[in-house]
């Protein structure tokens, strides 16, 4: 197992999250964690996380909203140079859908061509599904009519969201952040959808800390010095 | 629709970056912020706009045509609309710095760095000949008597320490314009700022030997980014943000603001939101108080497209050209500011050049900016507006809790605004804004 030591290449990839609680997905995903009643942005605005792919290693760099969409004043800022966006709905609420196919639109507009959007429906763990057959539609007859005394809590069907997002050429996805399943599933997926070629050069801040882009552009400077790289995986700064 | 709060500590009025620094600062410390604008982006007069936007605010083209369709996409333009360059060591970076704001942004150096000197540009790193009175100003210690060279530091001018170093008529020329940055000979008589002078130069040394090739530094994507970084920063600890939303009453007890009502409108059609709330102070740019402000001076300032460097530049992607009011007849210097597609802020090929200097007569004011017109070349097109009055408050705000900007300047960087920054902090919370360790020890809203 010579090869299993040497370094894979890793490339950091900006990540912008949108729509229902979002954070709640990225907190699963990079603590394992999940709080009920979490607000709707977590105010950890900068999070990161490592992806292992067989290839290489993906290092996310998660930008939560900070609040600043809920009266319509997200920066432009926040869009750029993201090359991966998770926007969210929740299953149970049909005004999450139309929610984020505004997000969606909003990104096409505003963020760079080419980013990898994934259209996730949350709270799978209010219907009555069994976990983790999720990313493949539910038979029809399921979708349909949603009797409450089931237990079944789902108002979004799989089918409408997942035919919204084949037409716009999105990844989907039906998670729980409570129990987990299919979180680190829709990660993995977003970091094998990043194209190789976009990982190429510098992009976004993050960007600058590594050396190979140094090396390509020496009148960018770096202010902070050594001390981001010091920084540990997944703090909350 | 989410709830206004019924009470703030702070409502800040305008999006610049003061503002911004000030809303991310006092968000840092734990006070509840709303943070309102009128327009409907951030920025106010500090942002960045797209060349379509900057061609319909300056209104310069024939209704029916649309000129900005020949520069290529409108959203690869970003053209600011204050002309300022970051000193690399200066107090705004500083503050970038100890916020950490400094992740949301990404930096390049300012190529080159040139006064005009008679005919052409000359680089102001490595002018040798005042070898001797740089190598003093770095040792200078104002605590330390020693270090004066006889002079009093108390009572003398600049012109007396240039004298002590027997400097001539261009050096000191050079020294006080493109080091220390003054935009007249004011400076030179006035007893007992020699010591800020010296300061001044200090500065801009530290800048230079930082990264080397100019003082300076600038953002990629425009200076438009900076009050969003700041923005971005109150947000993360709890500030509120509303675009697009007018003031419609400021409410008063006695004296003193105590509240706002307002109306947010809403982009997608939806009924306007009107809503009131109190607040123990307000922060505001000048435009929001017409009346508690007065003008102090006039920017003139000219906005042009270029397709090639700055001749005499040695093809820099970027650079600062001051022209010394004492070439070319004046009293006030002209700056020329460029940035490139280098800084993300246009097109492949094309170069955006800021001409500015401070009015000094009351009609043709395009040709006071003549002379840095002619060191352009060729200008492929020309945004100048008419003269930009520069406000300041008639009060500190401590009788009416109404804590006032002031307008941004005529020098070429930031150095004064973060002076206004630590001002208005000062005299809104009664003691010094200390910079560094800003965020130690600070708890994040919702954060472990």
């Amino acid at each position: 197992m010579a090869e299993a030591t040497a370094p894979k290449p890793s490339s950091s990839v900006k990540l912008v999250l949108l729509g229902e609680a979002a954070s709640s997905l990225v907190l699963r995903f990079v603590n394992n964690d999940f709080q009920e009643n979490k607000e709707p942005t977590i105010g950890a605005a900068f999070l990161t996380q490592k992806c292992n792919l067989p290839t290489r290693t993906i290092k996310f760099e998660i930008w939560d909203t900070a609040g600043q969409e809920r009266f319509a004043s997200l920066a432009p800022m926040y869009y750029r140079n993201a090359q991966s966006a998770l926007v969210v709905y929740d299953l149970t609420k049909p005004t999450s859908l139309i929610k984020a196919k505004h997000w969606v639109a909003e990104l096409q507009r505003q963020a760079s061509p080419g980013i990898v959007i994934a259209l996730v429906g949350n709270k799978l763990d209010l219907t009555n599904e069994t976990s983790g057959s999720s990313n493949a539609i539910g038979e029809d007859g399921d979708e349909a009519a949603e009797p409450e005394d089931d237990g079944d809590a789902r108002k979004v069907s799989t089918a409408e969201a997942k035919t919204y997002a084949e037409e716009e050429g999105l990844l989907f996805f039906e998670t729980s952040a409570k129990n987990g399943t299919n979180v680190t599933e829709v990660f993995t997926a977003i970091a094998n959808a990043i194209p190789e070629t976009s990982l190429k050069g510098a992009r976004g801040p993050g960007a600058t800390q590594s050396n190979a882009n140094r090396a390509e552009d020496q009148s960018r400077v770096n202010l902070t010095g050594p001390r981001d790289n010091a920084s540990k995986e997944g703090c909350a700064c | 629709m989410d709830e206004i709060a019924p009470e703030y500590d702070v409502v800040v009025l305008g999006t610049g970056l003061t503002e911004c620094v000030l809303s991310g600062v006092l968000s840092v410390k734990g006070k509840k912020v709303l943070h309102i604008d009128r327009n409907d982006h951030y920025g106010g007069e500090a942002a960045s706009v797209n060349i379509e936007a900057l061609f319909k605010k300056y209104g310069n083209y024939n209704k029916g045509e649309e000129p900005w369709k020949k520069y290529g996409r409108v959203n690869d333009w970003n053209i600011d609309l204050v002309p300022k360059l970051l000193m690399s060591s200066g107090e705004l970076t500083n503050i970038l710095v100890s916020t950490d704001v400094t992740r949301y942004l990404e930096f390049k150096q300012v190529a080159g760095s040139y006064v005009q000197q008679g005919a052409g540009p000359k680089a102001t790193v490595a002018k040798r000949r005042m070898k001797v009175f740089i190598e003093w100003v770095g040792a200078f210690n104002l605590a330390d008597p020693a270090t004066h060279k006889g002079l009093d530091m108390n009572k003398c001018n600049m012109k007396d320490v240039y004298d002590k170093f027997g400097l001539e008529a261009g050096t000191r020329d050079f020294i006080g314009h493109a080091m220390a940055l003054y935009q007249t000979d004011n400076y030179l008589n006035e007893s007992g700022r020699a010591p800020e002078s010296i300061e001044r130069i200090r500065l801009y040394g530290n800048s230079v030997s930082r990264y080397g090739k100019s003082p300076y530094i600038y953002p990629l994507y425009g200076l438009g980014e900076l009050p969003q970084g700041f923005a971005r920063l109150s947000a993360i600890y709890g500030g509120t943000y509303m675009l697009n939303t007018n003031i419609d009453e400021i409410l008063y007890d006695g004296t003193k603001a105590v509240g706002i009502k307002a109306t947010m409108h809403d982009k997608t059609g939806d009924e306007p939101m009107k809503f009131t709330t109190k607040c123990k102070k307000i922060l505001a740019d000048p435009s929001y108080f017409p009346g508690k402000v007065q003008v102090t001076g006039q920017l003139l300032k000219a906005i042009c497209i270029l397709n090639h460097p700055l001749a005499g530049t040695d093809n820099c992607d970027s650079a600062q050209l001051i022209i010394p009011q004492s070439q070319v007849g004046r009293k006030h210097d002209i700056y020329i500011a460029v940035v490139s597609s280098a800084h993300s802020v246009c097109p492949k090929g094309y170069y955006i050049a800021i001409v500015s200097t401070i009015a000094e007569t009351t009609a043709n004011h395009h040709l006071e900016l003549a002379p840095g017109f002619e060191r352009l070349g060729r200008i492929e097109e020309k945004f100048m507006g008419p003269p930009i009055p520069l406000y300041e408050p008639l009060e500190s705000g401590i009788n009416d809790n109404i804590f006032i900007s002031k307008s941004y300047d005529a020098t070429s960087h930031f150095e004064t605004t973060t002076d206004d920054v630590k001002d208005i902090y000062r005299r809104a919370e009664g003691h010094d804004l200390v910079v560094e360790g800003l965020r130690e020890g600070t708890n994040l809203v919702g954060g472990e």
